[in-house]
C-alpha cells in the first residue's frame, strides 16, 4: 500500500499552507499561482524548482554595505535569512533549513563563520537528494568535525562525543533500545582518525583523514564484528533495523505536527529504504491528507519572519535580524545544542516578545505618519483594518481574530470624541498599531 | 536617563550575550533606535524614575496591579534552579586529591591547588569553586558530591530530561516544578514560575497555569512605531484581547495562550518598565548574561514580585569532551562568583531566608579521562546553596577504586528525586507524593535548618 494523498479541492488556503510548510510562505501571487496548478503539479514544481534566482534587493547593513557572512557577527545569520527571503526554490531552503536542524551545530563551538557556511552549502546541495551520501559527507565536515571533537578521535584516546550523537541524533533515536553504551564506544573506535591543523591567525584547517590516528582494530557493533572505519560506521547506522522508522518519523515532524500513524509510517520506511533518498520521502509528506486536513503548526521564528518580508516584497537593510533572531529563540548557526531548537516549544513570553520586536523593526521604515495623512485615509474602524489587512496582502485570519482587531479599531478610534486633532490622527495610529497586532496574531505565528 | 526603547533593551542584551561568547561587540552595522531624542515615553520614564527614586525598589509594590493581586505572600519560599549545561565534572568541582587512583585517571586534567573540603578529606574544591568553599564554611551550602540514580542513562538529552521531569521516565512531558506549580499556583500569575535565560525552561513546564520566561525584569516592553497616548494603551489592552480568542486548534491555542501570558507579565513586570530599576545591593561579576540574570532575580525577590519557582543555566557549558582544562575554569568561576554574589545580595536586601538555590547537572563525566577532555559519565555533583540549607553533605563520595560502575563511572550514592523530595517537603511544605512519582522508594536528605 503506498502512502495516502489528499484527495480534497487544493485551494488558495491550502496553497498558501503549503508554501509556510515546505517554504517561507508565499510572495504577492504566490499561493494563487500554485493553487492553479493543482495539489500534485504544486509539490512537484516545490520539488524541482531549477536554477536558484534571487528575487528582489541585494541586502545590506544599515550603512548600505554589503554583508559579510564569513566574517562579521550576526551578518551570517542576516545572509541566510535573505536567502530564504528571495529564493525562487523554498523548499530547498527549508530543508537546508531542517538539516541545520538535523545535523545541529553552532558556531558557539565551532568558532569559525566559514566553516558554517560551507557546513551550510553541504545542507543546500543535498537537500533534496541522499541521506547515505548527506550523513557520509557530515562526518567528515570540517565543522562537524570541530563541534563533535571528530578530530579529537584517536586511537590511543576514543572521544565518544560523535559517536553517541551520530546514533542518538542523527540516524537511531534515544530510548528505543537501538544501541548500547558498548556500541557508542565501539563506533568511537570505528570512526577514529580525522585530524587538523591549526595556526594562529588562521585557526583550523586543513582536515583530513590520517590512517595513522586510526584504530584498525575489530570493533563489534550492533552485533556484527568487523574492521570498520568511519564509512563503514555511517553505513551501520543506516543499515541498522530501526534506523528508517527513525528518519522517517523526525522528517515527517519538521511538515505536519501530529505522527503519521501506522500505514503510513510503514509506507514511508518502504519508499525510504529504496535507496535513502530524501525527495520521494518529502513529496509523499508534502501531498499526504494530514497537511491539509490536520491541525496548525507553530511556525519557528524565522519561518514567521523570512515570511513576512516575503509577503513585503522587503529585503535584508539591516543587520538588527542577528540579535533579534536571538530574541526570538532562533539565530541561524548558533542552535541552542546538538539537538537543534526543540520545536515543540517555540512559543513562550520571551520568544514572543521578540517576534514582537521583529515585526516592530520591520514597521519602523514602514509606519504611517500622523502629521502627513495620506489622501484617501479611512476615518472608520472597518475601513483601517481592511487596509491594515492589505499592507499584509490580506493573510486569512478566524473570525475570532479579525473580531478582536476590529473591537480594538473601533475602541480607539471612538476616544477621539469631537478633538478634530484626534480625529485625523487617531486612525493611523490605530492602523499602525493593527499592522502589528495582524503580525503577531496567533494566526499570522501558525500554519 | 535616556530615551527607553525596547530597541535599547534588546542591544544591551546582545551585548552582553555575545561579551559572554567573547566575540567581538557588534557595533559595525547596528543602527541608532529610530526616533532619539526627546520624546513623550523619555518623558514618562523620568517620571518613573523620579518616582522609584522617592519610593526606593522595595516600596515598588505600591504601583502595580500585578503586585497587589500577587497570588504569594511576602514570605513565600523561593525556589531558584541553575543547570550546568552539558554534564559538569564533578571530578573537577570537587576534586579527589586524597585518592590515589586520581592521578592515574586523570593524568593530565587533574586538578590542583584548592583548599580541602572539610566534610571529606578526600576532597578539595577546585580554585574556581572557593566562592562556593566560603559560603560552606558559613554553614550555607549542602554538597553532594556523587548525586544521580540507579542505571544511569549517559545520553545529554534524556539524562537531562529525567533531572527536568523527576523521574527516570522519558515520556513525562511536564517539568517537576512545574507539576508543583499546577498544584498551588494561580492562572493569573505567570510570574510562579520564571526562566530567566530568555525561553522557557522544561523544568517549569506545567499542565494548567501560565509561566514566565524573560531575558531580565527590565526587558519586557512592547511598543509600535507610531503609534502612542490612548491609542497605545488600547493597542496594549488588545494584546489580551488578541489571548483570549477561543479555538480548538492546539497550536492556535498554545499562540493565544502565550499572548495571553505576554500581556499579564507585561502588566506585572510594569514597575521594572524603565532602566535602572535593577540596581544590585553588591558588586556582580560583569561579561556574561548569567550574573545580570541573577542580579534581575534579587530586585524582583526584594520588590515582592510573586516567584515561586525560578529557573536558570550557569555561565559556560559543560560538556568537555576536549579541551577541558582550558574550558572548565572560566565557566565554573564566573557561575560561582555570580551565585555568591547573588547570595550576598539576597542577604543585603534582607531576603535571603527565602531563598533556595539547586545548583545541577545531568551527569558526571567518565573517570579515566579521554587525552584532553573527558565522555559522559554518571553520577555528578549537585549543590543547594542558601542561609537556610543545612550545610551538611547528602551522599557522599564512593572512591575511584570501588566507587565506579561497569562503564568506569561514579557511581551515585544520592538520589535527585529523593533531594527534589526533601525540597518540596521541607522548603515548599508541599507533598512530594503529589509531584515525584514513586517518591516512597527515596530517602529523604535533611536539607532545610
Amino acid at each position: 500500500m503506498g502512502v495516502p494523498v489528499y484527495q480534497g479541492q487544493f485551494d488558495v488556503l491550502h496553497a498558501e499552507r503549503l508554501l509556510w510548510r515546505a517554504g517561507f510562505g508565499p510572495r504577492p501571487g504566490e499561493a494563487e499561482a500554485l493553487a492553479k496548478l493543482g495539489l500534485a503539479r504544486a509539490v512537484h514544481s516545490l520539488l524541482h524548482p531549477g536554477n536558484e534566482r534571487l528575487v528582489g534587493p541585494a541586502p545590506h547593513d544599515a550603512k548600505g554595505h554589503p554583508l559579510a557572512p564569513a566574517d562579521a557577527w550576526g551578518h551570517d545569520h542576516c545572509w541566510w535569512l535573505d536567502r530564504m527571503v528571495r529564493t525562487s526554490r523554498p523548499l530547498v531552503e527549508r530543508m537546508t533549513l531542517v538539516w541545520h536542524d538535523w545535523f545541529a551545530t553552532s558556531n558557539s563551538g565551532v568558532g569559525d563563520q566559514k566553516l558554517m557556511l560551507h557546513q551550510n552549502d553541504l545542507f543546500r546541495r543535498h537537500g533534496l537528494g541522499s541521506f547515505e551520501q548527506l550523513l557520509v559527507d557530515v562526518t567528515r565536515d570540517p565543522a562537524m568535525l570541530v563541534w563533535l571533537n571528530g578530530t579529537q578521535n584517536t586511537k590511543d584516546a576514543p572521544n565518544e562525543n560523535y559517536a553517541r550523537e551520530m546514533m542518538e541524533l542523527f540516524t537511531l533515536g534515544a530510548d528505543r533500545g537501538a544501541y548500547t553504551e558498548r556500541d557508542v564506544r565501539e563506533q568511537a573506535r570505528a570512526l577514529t582518525g580525522f585530524t587538523n591543523r591549526w595556526k594562529p591567525g588562521k585557526g583550523v584547517y586543513d582536515f583530513h583523514f590520517d590512517s595513522t590516528r586510526h584504530d584498525t582494530g575489530t570493533k563489534r557493533v550492533f552485533h556484527k564484528a568487523g574492521r570498520f572505519d568511519w564509512h563503514g560506521a555511517c553505513k551501520l547506522c543506516l543499515e541498522q533495523p530501526q534506523h528508517a522508522s527513525f528518519f522517517v518519523r523526525k522528517l515527517w515532524s519538521y511538515f505536519i505536527p501530529t505522527p503519521p500513524g501506522g500505514a503510513t509510517e510503514t509506507a514511508l520506511e518502504r519508499l525510504y529504504r529504496n535507496g535513502y533518498e530524501v525527495r520521494p520521502v518529502v513529496q509523499a509528506i508534502l501531498q499526504h491528507p494530514a497537511l491539509y486536513d490536520g491541525p496548525r503548526m507553530v511556525k519557528p521564528p524565522i519561518v514567521h519572519l523570512a515570511g513576512l518580508l516575503r509577503r513585503l516584497d522587503a529585503g535584508i537593510t539591516t543587520t538588527d535580524w542577528a540579535w533579534i533572531g536571538q530574541l526570538s529563540g532562533q539565530q541561524l548557526f548558533y542552535p541552542p545544542n546538538v539537538a537543534g531548537w526543540d520545536d515543540s516549544r517555540w512559543l513562550d513570553t520571551a520568544t514572543y516578545r521578540g517576534r514582537w520586536i521583529g515585526v516592530q523593526r520591520i514597521l519602523d521604515e514602514r509606519k504611517l505618519d500622523p502629521g502627513h495623512p495620506p489622501a484617501h485615509q479611512p476615518g472608520d474602524a472597518s475601513g483601517v483594518l481592511d487596509k491594515a489587512l492589505a499592507f499584509w496582502k490580506k493573510p486569512p485570519l478566524t473570525a475570532g481574530t479579525h473580531a478582536a482587531l476590529l473591537q480594538f479599531a473601533q475602541t480607539a478610534i471612538a476616544d477621539a470624541g469631537k478633538a478634530q486633532w484626534k480625529r485625523q490622527q487617531y486612525p493611523i495610529l490605530v492602523e499602525n498599531a493593527l499592522r502589528q497586532l495582524i503580525a503577531v496574531s496567533p494566526d499570522m505565528q501558525t500554519s | 536617563m535616556t530615551r527607553i526603547s525596547c530597541d535599547e533593551c534588546s542591544r544591551a542584551d546582545v551585548l552582553r550575550a555575545v561579551a559572554g561568547r567573547g566575540l567581538p561587540a557588534i557595533e559595525p552595522g547596528m543602527p541608532t533606535p529610530a526616533g532619539t531624542g526627546l520624546t513623550r515615553r523619555n518623558f514618562v520614564a523620568r517620571s518613573l524614575g523620579l518616582a522609584l527614586s522617592v519610593y526606593g525598589v522595595g516600596r515598588l509594590n505600591l504601583f502595580e496591579e500585578g503586585i497587589a493581586a500577587a497570588a504569594t505572600g511576602p514570605q513565600s519560599p523561593i525556589l531558584v534552579t541553575v543547570f550546568l549545561q552539558g554534564g559538569a565534572d564533578a571530578l573537577s568541582m570537587l576534586y579527589p586529591e586524597g585518592d590515589p587512583l586520581y592521578r592515574t585517571f586523570r593524568s593530565q586534567l587533574a586538578v590542583s591547588g584548592g583548599t580541602p573540603f572539610a566534610e571529606d578529606p578526600r576532597l578539595s574544591w577546585n580554585p574556581a569553586l572557593s566562592p562556593f568553599a566560603q559560603l560552606h564554611g558559613e554553614g550555607k551550602v549542602t554538597v553532594m558530591p556523587a548525586i544521580g540514580y540507579d542505571h544511569p542513562d549517559q545520553s545529554h538529552f534524556t539524562s537531562r530530561h529525567f533531572w527536568e521531569v523527576g523521574a527516570t521516565n522519558a515520556s513525562l512531558l511536564s517539568g517537576w516544578m512545574g507539576r508543583y506549580l499546577d498544584a498551588v499556583g494561580t492562572l493569573d500569575n505567570p510570574l510562579q514560575g520564571l526562566s530567566l535565560t530568555g525561553s522557557l525552561q522544561p523544568t517549569l513546564a506545567t499542565a494548567r497555569v501560565p509561566v514566565a520566561a524573560i531575558d531580565g525584569p527590565d526587558q519586557y516592553g512592547f511598543w509600535v512605531p507610531g503609534v502612542w497616548g490612548e491609542v497605545e494603551t488600547r493597542m496594549l489592552d488588545a494584546i489580551g484581547a488578541l489571548g483570549r480568542v477561543p479555538t480548538h486548534d492546539p497550536a492556535l491555542s498554545s499562540a493565544t495562550s502565550v499572548t495571553a501570558h505576554a500581556d499579564r507579565l507585561r502588566r506585572q513586570l510594569k514597575p521594572f518598565a524603565s532602566s535602572g530599576t535593577v540596581v544590585p545591593a553588591v558588586p556582580y561579576p560583569t561579561g556574561d548574561s548569567f550574573p545580570k540574570q541573577l542580579q534581575g532575580l534579587a530586585a524582583m525577590i526584594a520588590a515582592g514580585l510573586p516567584l515561586r519557582c525560578v529557573a536558570l543555566e550557569g555561565a559556560g557549558q559543560y560538556d568537555t569532551h576536549a579541551g577541558q582544562a582550558t574550558a572548565l575554569t572560566p565557566a565554573l568561576t564566573t557561575t560561582a562568583a555570580s551565585l555568591f554574589a547573588f547570595q550576598r545580595d539576597l542577604e543585603a536586601r534582607g531576603v535571603a531566608d527565602r531563598v533556595l538555590t539547586l545548583v545541577w547537572t545531568e551527569f558526571g563525566r567518565r573517570a579515566k579521562e579521554n587525552g584532553g577532555g573527558t565522555d559522559h559519565g554518571a553520577a555528578g555533583a549537585a549543590f543547594l546553596i542558601g542561609t537556610r540549607a543545612a550545610g551538611t553533605q547528602v551522599g557522599e563520595f564512593p572512591g575511584l577504586s570501588t566507587g565506579l560502575d561497569a562503564d568506569g563511572n561514579v557511581r551515585a550514592t544520592s538520589d535527585f528525586r529523593g533531594v527534589y523530595a526533601s525540597l518540596l517537603e521541607q522548603w515548599l511544605d508541599f507533598d512530594a507524593s503529589r509531584v515525584i512519582p514513586g517518591v516512597a522508594k527515596f530517602s529523604r536528605p535533611h536539607l532545610v535548618k
